[in-house]
């Protein structure tokens, strides 16, 4: 091999890497969300780990629920409750209610996230509708549980410290194929 | 910087090669130009593309400042007629997108990026470093001829739907969604394949390059000796392999999520458009060196050539390329300041934006450097590089102005943002090509440019381009929003001055270019091997103008 094909080589093979990093970003842009509650990604925890955390009863946040369909999804979609208060900590159970009014029964998943932004990593989840696609009959209604708490870790971060209150949005999408975590 | 002794070709004589009678052997048309492997023919046909697209680029331009002459839409709707659609106002309102996104794409990926790096480069960086031609000279054509297919692709894409109507009409950016659920029908992704195109024209020829300065530099041409115009391609060579990849992965997702049902940025199937975002400005930000780098070069030539001293602070000028290459990775969010980033993200990026000022600013007091003292001539090429100095600088503190996340709140998409990256390009970019194009058209052609038209181009453009672009700092800032083709009333007068006065001015300026052109090509003085005198100490003024068709048989020595 003449140096000028094995240099040739070594950055053509760089250029592929990087292409790979390219796609690479997808995978770790998702677990990088999840890890560090970037953009208002929301936390998970379990039911061992949701037992753990402290309960402070004087401390309560004020959590409002927003709803949304995507434009092509015939459903209505709401929350029982717009608001709810809750203290940090303490764990919480939300009802939305969803309706299919097109003709067939159709398959959604919903996209979620919470503002302010910075809130996110202390939004667990430990239930929710969102886990899963949900698939309605037509016509039928059905009620959807969310159960969450707020960490109390929030007092701690300089960040959100200050925050009175958190909105989590949902809005629901016609499921296409792909990964539906998030 | 260095004592150059070509052996077969000593500086100052003309008639050097004529005892080599094989190395000004020149194919037929056919052969030479279609077929060409000869990288200073394939430097040429970049230039000829590379003013061709700019003459398209720039007549885009000259519509939307037609339609942004008043308040209110007024041709856009005639215009979609033209194009064969229904003219509804929908159609008009979309023919803007598709022509603020032709305008961005036409300009960056075929008119600046071909002229730097294909048509200065491919010209001039074998010879600098005294080899006979590029490492893969059949790699270098296949370069050239993506880019023709890809510049096809990209027009053509405006006479087919692209959404609300004909033509892709998503800005450069290509952001999902509107590039995906927004923008049903083939003109989009025709228009993502033309970058696909074009992107490997630029990573083939990066690679080129590399291997070309790694492996083919003349003996004693050490690294840190190679002239700075080498060096420039050089950082901007492995800025295109680093970020051109990730753009082509970006847009293979778009294509997939557009045609394959995949959903990298859809929500509804988890995916998150941001990431696009992220994607595209990894790439976008080292993008906006790559289109200014090799100018940072040409124009280092030109200010020691024309001081008749060495570059000041040489190795610090090389190595703070180096440096804007390097830090240019990690800034890109500074884009994206109002998608969500959390403070402390926000002041990183601010911060890390900044510290790009401090590489450029010694470039910009290096080059005053090489100037103090030394003895200056006010030839056409050394205007248009003080020119450059002057207009990147007011780019630049434009640009740290906006580094800051705080003011980027207020002043993102707005005229402010326009303003500060038609300084950096438009009157950055753009000048240092010029002022190539005036300090090489003599060893190009052979002929010597006119001096007269020379100087008034670059002072009809000079004034156009800033009538034209710096009242967009008062719009900006007064909160005139990028991207529509209306605007409120209280517009009107500094949009009216920059349309009337400012557009029509450049052009004046372009057409006094056109005519030096081609009164230079058919009458201009024959030009020595070197015009310049003893300034101008680089390999290329060793040779002949025009130089031999192959040059440099025998190794030029550097001592």
């Amino acid at each position: 091999m003449t140096p000028q094909l094995r240099t040739a080589a070594i950055f053509g093979a760089m250029t592929i890497s990087m292409v790979g990093v390219g796609y690479a970003s997808v995978p770790l842009y998702n677990m990088f969300c999840r890890v560090t509650g970037f953009n208002g990604t929301t936390g998970r925890a379990d039911e061992a780990q949701a037992a753990e955390v402290p309960v402070y009863v004087d401390k309560t946040i004020s959590v409002r629920f927003d709803s949304n369909v995507d434009r092509d999804l015939p459903w209505e979609f709401r929350p029982e409750h717009p608001t709810d208060t809750v203290s940090l900590g303490a764990r919480d159970m939300a009802i939305f209610i969803a309706k299919n009014n097109g003709s067939e029964p159709i398959t959604g998943t919903a996209s979620f996230n919470v503002t302010p932004v910075t809130a996110g990593r202390y939004f667990k989840k430990i239930q929710c509708f969102c886990f899963t696609e949900q698939t309605i009959a037509a016509g039928e209604q059905v009620r959807m549980p969310v159960l969450y708490f707020v960490d109390p870790k929030l007092l701690d971060d300089p960040d959100t410290r200050d925050i009175e209150e958190i909105t989590l949005s949902y809005t629901f999408h016609r499921t296409k194929n792909g990964d539906t975590e998030g | 910087m260095t004592t150059i002794t070509a052996d077969n070709a000593p500086a100052g004589h003309e008639h050097l090669q004529e005892y080599d009678h094989g190395a000004d052997h020149k194919p037929s048309f056919f052969a030479r130009w279609f077929m060409s492997t000869n990288h200073k023919d394939i430097g040429t046909l970049y230039l000829i593309f590379a003013i061709f697209a700019g003459v398209v680029g720039g007549a885009i331009s000259g519509l939307m400042r037609i339609e942004l002459n008043q308040p209110g839409i007024q041709h856009l709707v005639l215009w979609s007629q033209f194009l064969g659609e229904e003219g509804s106002l929908t159609q008009a309102k979309h023919l803007w997108n598709v022509l603020v996104t032709a305008h961005g794409l036409i300009m960056v990926f075929f008119m600046v990026m071909p002229a730097m790096i294909g048509g200065f480069g491919n010209w001039f960086v074998p010879i600098m470093i005294g080899a006979p031609d590029m490492a893969f000279p059949r790699m270098n054509n296949v370069s050239f001829w993506l880019l023709v297919p890809a510049f096809i692709l990209l027009l053509g894409s405006t006479f087919v739907p692209g959404g609300l109507g004909n033509g892709a009409g998503t800005g450069w950016t290509v952001y999902a969604p509107l590039s995906t659920a927004g923008s049903a029908g083939p003109a989009v992704d025709m228009a993502i394949l033309a970058l696909h195109l074009a992107g490997a024209s630029s990573i083939l020829g990066a690679i080129n390059f590399i291997t070309t300065i790694f492996n083919m530099r003349a003996p004693g041409m050490t690294i840190n000796k190679m002239p700075l115009f080498v060096w420039s391609v050089l950082v901007t060579a492995f800025l295109l392999l680093l970020a051109l990849p990730v753009l082509a992965a970006a847009i293979t997702m778009l294509l997939t999520d557009r045609n394959f049902g995949t959903t990298f940025f859809d929500a509804a199937g988890g995916g998150d458009p941001i990431l696009y975002q992220h994607l595209f400005w990894f790439f976008g930000h080292p993008e906006v060196y790559i289109m200014i780098l090799p100018g940072f070069g040409m124009v280092s030539q030109i200010i020691s050539t024309f001081s008749k001293k060495p570059i000041f602070g040489y190795l610090g000028m090389a190595y703070a390329m180096v440096a804007i290459g390097v830090v240019g990775f990690v800034v890109w969010a500074h884009h994206m300041f109002t998608t969500g980033l959390s403070v402390n993200l926000k002041m990183y990026f601010t911060a890390a934006t900044m510290v790009i000022a401090v590489p450029t600013g010694i470039k910009i007091f290096s080059w005053i450097a090489t100037m103090w003292g030394g003895s200056l001539t006010f030839k056409t090429p050394m205007m248009w590089a003080i020119g450059f100095i002057f207009m990147f600088t007011v780019g630049g503190v434009t640009g740290v102005v906006l580094a800051n996340g705080g003011v980027d709140t207020y002043m993102q998409d707005t005229y402010y943002v326009v303003a500060h990256f038609h300084y950096v390009l438009s009157l950055g970019a753009v000048f240092s090509l010029f002022a190539g194009f005036y300090y090489w058209f003599p060893k190009m052609s052979g002929k010597m440019y006119n001096e007269f038209l020379g100087q008034l181009h670059f002072w009809v453009f000079f004034i156009g381009v800033n009538v034209l672009f710096f009242p967009m700092h008062f719009l900006g800032q007064q909160g005139m929003p990028r991207r529509y083709p209306d605007y409120a009333d209280a517009y009107a007068h500094w949009n009216q001055i920059a349309s009337t006065w400012g557009y029509s001015i450049m052009l004046a300026g372009m057409l006094i270019f056109f005519v030096n052109l081609i009164w230079s090509l058919a009458a201009g003085r024959k030009a020595a091997a070197n015009p310049w005198g003893e300034g101008a100490t680089t390999l290329e003024w060793t040779l002949s103008s025009p130089p031999p068709f192959h040059q440099f048989e025998q190794l030029p020595k550097i001592a």
